[in-house]
């Protein structure tokens, strides 16, 4: 017995200054550059859809029909639009949909997807079948196409145009989960969890989700880029934001129309947008790189 | 990974059986089960059949597997790899996988049918009052958990108990299976442990609710050799402060020498024999169990061949419809052995599955003389 106690005493202090996992991921994502400048970009847009009022120059929904399509200058950074509302301001106001669509789209997904893909990977059977054959009928669908009959059904809106998204995103989400959850499901600590009497439900909230948490969040990040782009298509369309609440892909709609009265205004929603979506793809491909998911080309 | 008979470890069986006879004589008696097993038995199997559904490997994976383990009583299931030993042990907590089905027989543990009872007795059972270790320490450890929790949940799970005072618990058992800084090591990570350590913490988790069994699948294979013995030790000393009984799957013939009061021998899916440990190296009464015997490496015999079984064991469905062994059997008759055998007891406590040794035709050598 003393020779354990000498042995594990010397690689107790060789570990004890390894910290957990989960700090390390975080730690490894900030100090890449790219990364760091992505999470500073999202919290930045989150913080102005939280203090956009505070922060905006102008009132967005106040006209100024005397100066439509005014170039840029010091009263009006970005210009204004064909109603001659200032577009800073408009961008400010819409960022909080650009916050608030993908999280939208993204949780019901995640609660469709996360529950099936769970059963279905631990326990497969008939949840397994019939999510299965679901998943892969919505995925048969153009996604687009998909979303534009679940609007059609529910009527336009930002949270009824997310909720079709979400629907849409679901089956992608199920199958990852799904596939993450079968790995984990093969290892002895699952079996070791169920011989100590945790239940299924316990089994996979408390031993498995923790293990399947990379993939996941990887692919959480990167559908919030996709629902982004989605929900500004939609608005693009018109099934989305209604007007006077403006969003990226309103404005960008607005903007295209009047491009031979002010080839400008297409600039600045396109590049909010452009910068948001590559700031989620970022995160994403360095959380996969931090965890040491391979890169799947 | 195979272990073949050749692999069996038990250089040291017949040294350790020698010396165990010497003790017992000196009056100071192992720490192993007291006296003949009486009363009604802990864990009763019985008939126990685990088959593939579907029909496509008949006969089944494990066939009519009877057996008993009494309290505080240390039971040996041995055999070579895909004999059936580990479906057996996983069978009794139905942790068995989802493609193979228990299609005959009850597994009674404290009045209580396991195969038949509801999902919450179940669980209440695992875990509880029995406890199960795993062969590989690394992967049966959740890598997102601080040891701590890990065995704490345990005591939470059962016992209800509050997160800090389960902690507390967790803090003393570790102490108990012999961690050193045991509150720090709380909110260790498995990966920051090392193999012997993390199977401590297994045992740990194990023993938490101070169960009257404990199922220890293979706990010492992965392990290199002073960490087994040390591990071997810590069960030991569990076993005489709790008065554990132990179901032990094992290759290795040095440990059921040294730690086990029964035996009971797997071949191909049927119990080949069943026997005292005794038993088993002074006068093996099954041609396998002989073999098995012969094929430990032993001190003294150096230069000489080591004897093996030749051939190896037959997969599930193309088992001989005559003794499972015949093929392999250096005493097989052709006549008799290709006819099934019936098991058959020789003593109250000896089975045997060979029909030519219970007719007293055949003799069998053990490991040990005199």
């Amino acid at each position: 017995m003393t020779t354990t106690a000498a042995t594990t005493t010397g690689t107790a202090t060789a570990t004890a200054t390894r910290r957990s996992r989960p700090l390390n991921v975080v730690r490894s994502i900030v100090r890449r550059p790219a990364s760091a400048v992505a999470v500073g970009f999202v919290l930045l847009l989150v913080f102005l859809a939280i203090a956009g009022p505070l922060v905006s120059p102008h009132d967005p929904e106040v006209q100024d029909l005397g100066n439509r399509f005014a170039g840029l200058s010091s009263t009006h950074l970005l210009g204004t639009d064909e109603f001659g509302r200032d577009v800073a301001s408009r961008i400010i106001q819409a960022s909080r949909i650009a916050v608030t669509a993908p999280l939208i789209s993204v949780g019901v997904a995640l609660l469709i997807g996360l529950p099936l893909g769970l059963w279905a990977g631990l326990r497969g059977g008939v949840v397994d079948a019939v999510a299965g054959r679901l998943a892969d009928t919505i995925l048969s669908l153009p996604a687009l196409v998909g979303a534009l009959a679940i609007v059609a059904v529910l009527g336009p809106g930002l949270v009824n145009a997310m909720l079709a998204v979400g629907i849409i995103f679901a089956p992608g989400l199920f199958r990852v989960v799904r596939g993450a959850t079968l790995a984990v499901a093969e290892e002895t600590f699952v079996e070791s969890a169920v011989a100590i009497g945790s239940s299924t439900r316990r089994t996979l909230w408390v031993h498995i989700l923790p293990n399947i948490a990379a993939p996941l969040l990887v692919q959480v990040t990167i559908l919030m880029g996709v629902a982004l782009l989605a929900e500004a298509s939609l608005s693009f369309i018109g099934l989305g934001v209604q007007p006077p609440d403006a969003s990226w892909g309103s404005m960008l709609k607005s903007a295209y129309t009047n491009q031979f009265d002010s080839p400008f205004s297409v600039v600045p929603s396109g590049v909010a947008m452009v910068l948001t979506v590559l700031a989620f793809n970022t995160i994403g491909d360095s959380i996969r790189d931090a965890v040491g998911l391979r890169r799947r080309t | 990974m195979t272990p073949g008979p050749g692999q069996l470890n038990g250089a040291e069986a017949a040294a350790d059986l020698r010396q165990a006879a010497d003790l017992r004589q000196a009056g100071e008696g192992r720490q192993k089960g007291d006296g003949p097993q009486a009363g009604e038995p802990l864990l009763a199997v019985k008939g126990l059949t685990i088959d593939l559904p579907g029909g496509a490997v008949q006969p089944g994976l494990v066939e009519d597997v009877t057996f008993d383990v009494h309290k505080g009583r240390a039971v040996a299931l041995i055999g070579e790899s895909g004999c059936g030993k580990s479906l057996t042990s996983m069978a009794i907590l139905g942790l068995l996988p989802a493609a193979v089905r228990v299609t005959a027989g009850s597994v009674m543990f404290d009045g209580v049918d396991l195969l038949t009872c509801s999902k919450r007795q179940l669980r209440r059972v695992r875990g509880g009052p029995v406890g199960m270790v795993f062969q590989e320490p690394m992967s049966s450890l959740n890598p997102t958990m601080t040891v701590g929790d890990q065995i704490a949940e345990v005591r939470r799970l059962h016992l209800g108990e509050r997160r800090s005072v389960a902690l507390k618990q967790a803090r003393e058992l570790l102490e108990r299976v012999g961690i050193p800084k045991a509150e720090k090591r709380l909110r260790s990570y498995p990966h920051e442990m090392s193999g012997g350590m993390q199977q401590r913490v297994m045992i740990a988790a194990a023993i938490a609710c101070e169960p009257k069994l404990l199922i220890a699948d293979e706990p010492t294979t992965a392990l290199d050799v002073t960490i087994q013995a040390e591990i071997l030790e810590l069960l030991r000393d569990l076993r005489r402060d709790l008065d554990l009984a132990v179901l032990l799957v094992t290759h290795d013939l040095g440990v059921v020498a040294d730690f086990c009061d029964d035996v009971v021998v797997m071949y191909a899916g049927h119990i080949a024999e069943r026997t005292p440990v005794d038993g088993l190296f002074y006068e093996p009464k099954h041609p396998y169990s002989s073999a098995l015997l012969s094929a430990v490496p032993q001190s003294g015999r150096a230069r000489t061949n080591l004897t093996v079984i030749s051939g190896r064991v037959p997969s599930a469905g193309q088992f001989p419809t005559g003794c499972r062994f015949e093929p392999r059997c250096e005493h097989s008759v052709d006549s008799f052995c290709r006819r099934p055998q019936a098991d058959t007891a020789l003593a109250d406590d000896h089975r045997t599955r060979c029909g030519r040794v219970a007719a007293g035709e055949l003799t069998l050598k053990g490991a040990v003389r005199g």
